[in-house]
C-alpha cells in the first residue's frame, strides 16, 4: 500500500516537472520571440503615390462613427463607400481611449479614429504612420484651426485626418437641482446637496476636469493647461476629487449606463456627452450647460495604422470620411461638430452646426481638448517634471479606492 | 421424428476476424493498459496543464515584468516593483479587505438562505415537488448573467420594484453600492450553493431522523447534532462556489456597486483603461492566494476528504 502511493507521488511528481519545464521552455520561447520594447518604435514613412485599392479595410472607431446600416437601417454611409471604392469594410467599436490604444497594438486594424489622449501614444508606440495630406483631396474642405494640431500632428508632421469635436458638458435633472447651474461646482465644492446621485466620467483623463475647475477656482496653484499638472497641482486636483468621490452615486463610460441613470433618476447631475442628452427618452428634465470655468472636450483625429494591410483602402476610407457629406452624417449621429466646412450643407437637423458650434473658432479654442499628459510639461515650462498619464492612472484608482 | 440435424448438431464455427487496422489498435489497446491510460488521460491532462497550470505561471511571471507608461510596451526585465506596490499600497489592500467583505457576507447569506430550501427540498417535499423545486432552482442558470445582474440594476432603481415594495412600510431601496452588490451577488450564485446541500442532505437516511426523535432529540438538538455534521462537507462545497465566484467577480459591482470597485475591476482597469498587464497579474494573484488559503483552513477541518 504505502510501496503503491510512493509510486503513484513519484509518477505525479515527474508528470508536474515536466509540465513545468515545458512552461517554462514554451514562456522563453515568447520571451526570445518577441522585440524587447524599449519604446519608439522606427518612424514609418507616409506614402507618396497610391495604387490600386485593396478588397478590404479594417477601421477601429468610437461608437457611431462607422455604421453600416446595422444598428439603424437608415443610419448607414459605409455601403456608400464600399460601391464607390470596392473596399468591403470591418469595423470595431470601443468605448475608451485606452482601450483604443490596447487594439491597436494588435495590428489587426488599417484605419483608427483616435481621440487627442490616444493619438500621441500612438505615434510614440509607432502604431500609426505619418499621413500625405496631399493625397487626401478632401483635406482641403476642413477647418484651418484643426489642422497640424498637437493632437494630430508632430514636429509638423501630419499625422491624420480631422474628423470632428465636441465638449464634455455638464448634464443636471432640471427638477432636482435648482436653479440651474452654471458652474462645475455643483459636481465639485457643492456636490454633498446631490449626494450619491452625481457621476463622472470614469477614465483618469477626468482628472483634467478637476485641474479645469481648479484654474478659475484656486488660481494660486498656477494651473496653466490642465493637461499639464506637477505632482502639487495633481495633488490638488487628486484631493478635489477624493472629495467628490463621497457623493458619486456611479462613474460611467458605457454611455448606455448614463442614459439609464439620467431617465431613472438614479444620477441628477454630472459630465455628459451631447450624444447622451439627444438619446434621453423623451420627457427626461434633463438639460445640458457649458459651465463658465470652460470644458474639456475631444478633437478625433482619421489615422493609418503603420502596419496597414489595406494602405490603400486606408487612404480611400480618409478621404471618404472628411468629405462633406459623409462627414455630415457621421458626426451629426454622434452628436459632434463636423471637421469639414461644408457639411454643414448636408446635415438632417439645419441647425445641427449652430447646435455644436461648428467653425466657431472662439468656441472651439474654449474647449481642452484632450491629450496625452507627458513628462515634458506641455505648457512649456522646463524647471519641473510633469505627471505622465501612468500617474493619472494610479492617482485615478486612488480616487476610486 | 425427424429432426434437423443441421440445427441441433455441431455448431456453426465463427468465422475468423479479418485482420483490420481497428482489430489490431484494440488488441495492442488490450495488451497495453498503461498505453489505454495514456490516450485516455493525455487529452485533459494537456488541458488541465496548458490552460490552466501554464497560465498560473505565465501570470506569475508577467507579474514580474514592467511597462513603459508612454509606448505601452511590456519590458521583460525582473523586478519585483509590482508585488511590492500590491502588498504595501493602501489601495490595494483597502479593495482586498472589501472583496473578501462581500465575499464572505455573500457566502454567509447564500448559506442561510439554501440550508432550508434543500432541506424542504430533501426531507418534506413529495417526489413531484422535489424535482418541481430543483427546477425552480436550476432555472435561474438558464438565463444569461448580465441579464440577471442588469434586472437587479432595474429592481433596485430609484423607480424600482423594490422601492414601490418596501415605500409602504417606510424603507427604501439600497441604491447602488455595496449592499446592492451582496444582494445580487447574493442572488446570482445561490443555485450553485443549493444543489450542493440539496445533495448532502439527500445522502442522510431518514431513519437518523427518526432514530434521533425516537431518542428523546428535539429538532433542533437533531438538526445540530445529527444533519449538521452529515452534511458539513456539501456546505463547504457550496461555499466554495460561492466565495471564490464572489471574489473574482467585477461585473455585478460595475453594473449595481455604484462607485465602488472590488479586485476584479482593478484588474480590469490595468489590462484595460491602464495598459498595465504585468500589475494587473500582480494584483490577479491576490484573490490566487486568498482562494488558496481558504481552500487549506478547509482542508484542515477535513470537509474536503468527505466531498
Amino acid at each position: 500500500m504505502t510501496h503503491l502511493s510512493a509510486r503513484r507521488t513519484r509518477i505525479r511528481s515527474s508528470i508536474l516537472t515536466g509540465l513545468a519545464i515545458a512552461s517554462v521552455a514554451l514562456l522563453t520561447a515568447c520571451g526570445t520571440g518577441g522585440d524587447t520594447g524599449t519604446g519608439g518604435a522606427e518612424r514609418s514613412e507616409a506614402p507618396t503615390e497610391l495604387a490600386e485599392n485593396e478588397d478590404t479595410v479594417s477601421i477601429l472607431a468610437w461608437p457611431g462613427y462607422v455604421e453600416d446600416g446595422g444598428n439603424d437601417p437608415s443610419v448607414d454611409w459605409v455601403s456608400a463607400f464600399e460601391e464607390e471604392t470596392g473596399c468591403m469594410v470591418t469595423s470595431k467599436t470601443y468605448g475608451t481611449s485606452d482601450e483604443a490604444f490596447n487594439l491597436m497594438k494588435t495590428g489587426e486594424y488599417d484605419v483608427v479614429a483616435a481621440s487627442g489622449d490616444a493619438s500621441l501614444r500612438l505615434v510614440a508606440a509607432g502604431d500609426v504612420a505619418p499621413v500625405n495630406t496631399d493625397l487626401i483631396p478632401n483635406y482641403e474642405g476642413i477647418y484651418d484651426f484643426l489642422k497640424m494640431q498637437d493632437w494630430n500632428s508632430v514636429d509638423g508632421v501630419a499625422y491624420g485626418i480631422p474628423h470632428g469635436y465636441g465638449a464634455n458638458l455638464l448634464m443636471y435633472n432640471t427638477d432636482a437641482v435648482t436653479p440651474a447651474p452654471t458652474s462645475w461646482d455643483v459636481v465639485f465644492d457643492e456636490s454633498s446637496q446631490y449626494a450619491g446621485k452625481v457621476t463622472a466620467y470614469d477614465s483618469p483623463i477626468y482628472i483634467a476636469d478637476a485641474a479645469m475647475y481648479l484654474m478659475t477656482h484656486q488660481p494660486d496653484l498656477g494651473i496653466e493647461n490642465p493637461y499639464s499638472l506637477d505632482e502639487t497641482q495633481l495633488a490638488a486636483a487628486v484631493d478635489l476629487l477624493k472629495a467628490q468621490r463621497e457623493n458619486i452615486g456611479e462613474y460611467w463610460s458605457d454611455y448606455l449606463k448614463s442614459i439609464q441613470a439620467f431617465e431613472t433618476g438614479d444620477t441628477v447631475v454630472g459630465t455628459t456627452w451631447q450624444v447622451i442628452r439627444n438619446s434621453l427618452a423623451e420627457g427626461t428634465p434633463a438639460e445640458v450647460v457649458l459651465p463658465e470655468e470652460g470644458v474639456t472636450g475631444w478633437s478625433d483625429t482619421w489615422m493609418v495604422a503603420s502596419g496597414a494591410q489595406s494602405p490603400n483602402c486606408a487612404y480611400a476610407w480618409l478621404n471618404y470620411i472628411a468629405s462633406p457629406e459623409a462627414n455630415a452624417q457621421a458626426t451629426e449621429y454622434f452628436g459632434e461638430a463636423p471637421s469639414n466646412q461644408g457639411a454643414c450643407d448636408f446635415t438632417v437637423n439645419p441647425d445641427q452646426c449652430e447646435i455644436f458650434h461648428a467653425g466657431d473658432e472662439e468656441y472651439a479654442s474654449q474647449i481642452w481638448y484632450w491629450s496625452t499628459p507627458i513628462e515634458d510639461c506641455l505648457d512649456g515650462r522646463t524647471d519641473v517634471k510633469c505627471t505622465d498619464y501612468s500617474d493619472w492612472t494610479t492617482a485615478w484608482q486612488e480616487i476610486k479606492g | 421424428m425427424a429432426v434437423d440435424t443441421a440445427s441441433s448438431g455441431q455448431r456453426i464455427p465463427v468465422p475468423p476476424h479479418r485482420d483490420t487496422l481497428a482489430r489490431r489498435g484494440s488488441i495492442t489497446l488490450s495488451a497495453h493498459p498503461r498505453l489505454r491510460l495514456t490516450l485516455m488521460l493525455s487529452a485533459p491532462l494537456l488541458w488541465l496543464g496548458l490552460i490552466y497550470i501554464v497560465a498560473l505561471a505565465a501570470l506569475l511571471i508577467t507579474a514580474l515584468w514592467t511597462v513603459d507608461s508612454f509606448t505601452g510596451t511590456i519590458t521583460r526585465s525582473w523586478t519585483l516593483d509590482n508585488i511590492i506596490t500590491v502588498l504595501t499600497g493602501s489601495l490595494y489592500q483597502t479593495v482586498t479587505v472589501r472583496t473578501v467583505g462581500v465575499a464572505l457576507l455573500v457566502t454567509l447569506i447564500d448559506i442561510l438562505v439554501a440550508l432550508p430550501i434543500a432541506f424542504f427540498m430533501a426531507k418534506v417535499a413529495s417526489p413531484r415537488w422535489q424535482r418541481i423545486l430543483v427546477i425552480a432552482v436550476l432555472m435561474p442558470l438558464w438565463a444569461s448573467y448580465l441579464v440577471k445582474a442588469y434586472a437587479w440594476r432595474s429592481v433596485l432603481s430609484q423607480n424600482g420594484i423594490f422601492e414601490w415594495l418596501v415605500a409602504p412600510f417606510g424603507g427604501q431601496s439600497p441604491g447602488y453600492g455595496l449592499p446592492a452588490t451582496v444582494i445580487t451577488l447574493a442572488y446570482l450564485w445561490l443555485p450553485y450553493v443549493i444543489l450542493p446541500i440539496y445533495a448532502g442532505l439527500e445522502r442522510v437516511p431518514d431513519s437518523l431522523l427518526e432514530a434521533s426523535g425516537d431518542l428523546g432529540g428535539k429538532t433542533w438538538a437533531t438538526l445540530c447534532l445529527v444533519v449538521l455534521p452529515m452534511i458539513w462537507p456539501a456546505i463547504i462545497a457550496g461555499s466554495i462556489f460561492s466565495f471564490s465566484l464572489s471574489l473574482g467577480d467585477y461585473i455585478t459591482v460595475n453594473i449595481v456597486g455604484g462607485a465602488n470597485q472590488m479586485l476584479g475591476n482593478l484588474v480590469y482597469t490595468n489590462v484595460g483603461a491602464a495598459n498595465n498587464l504585468p500589475l494587473a497579474a500582480a494584483i490577479a494573484l491576490i484573490p490566487i492566494v486568498i482562494i488558496f488559503g481558504y481552500l487549506a483552513v478547509v482542508r484542515r477541518t477535513g470537509a474536503l476528504e468527505n466531498l
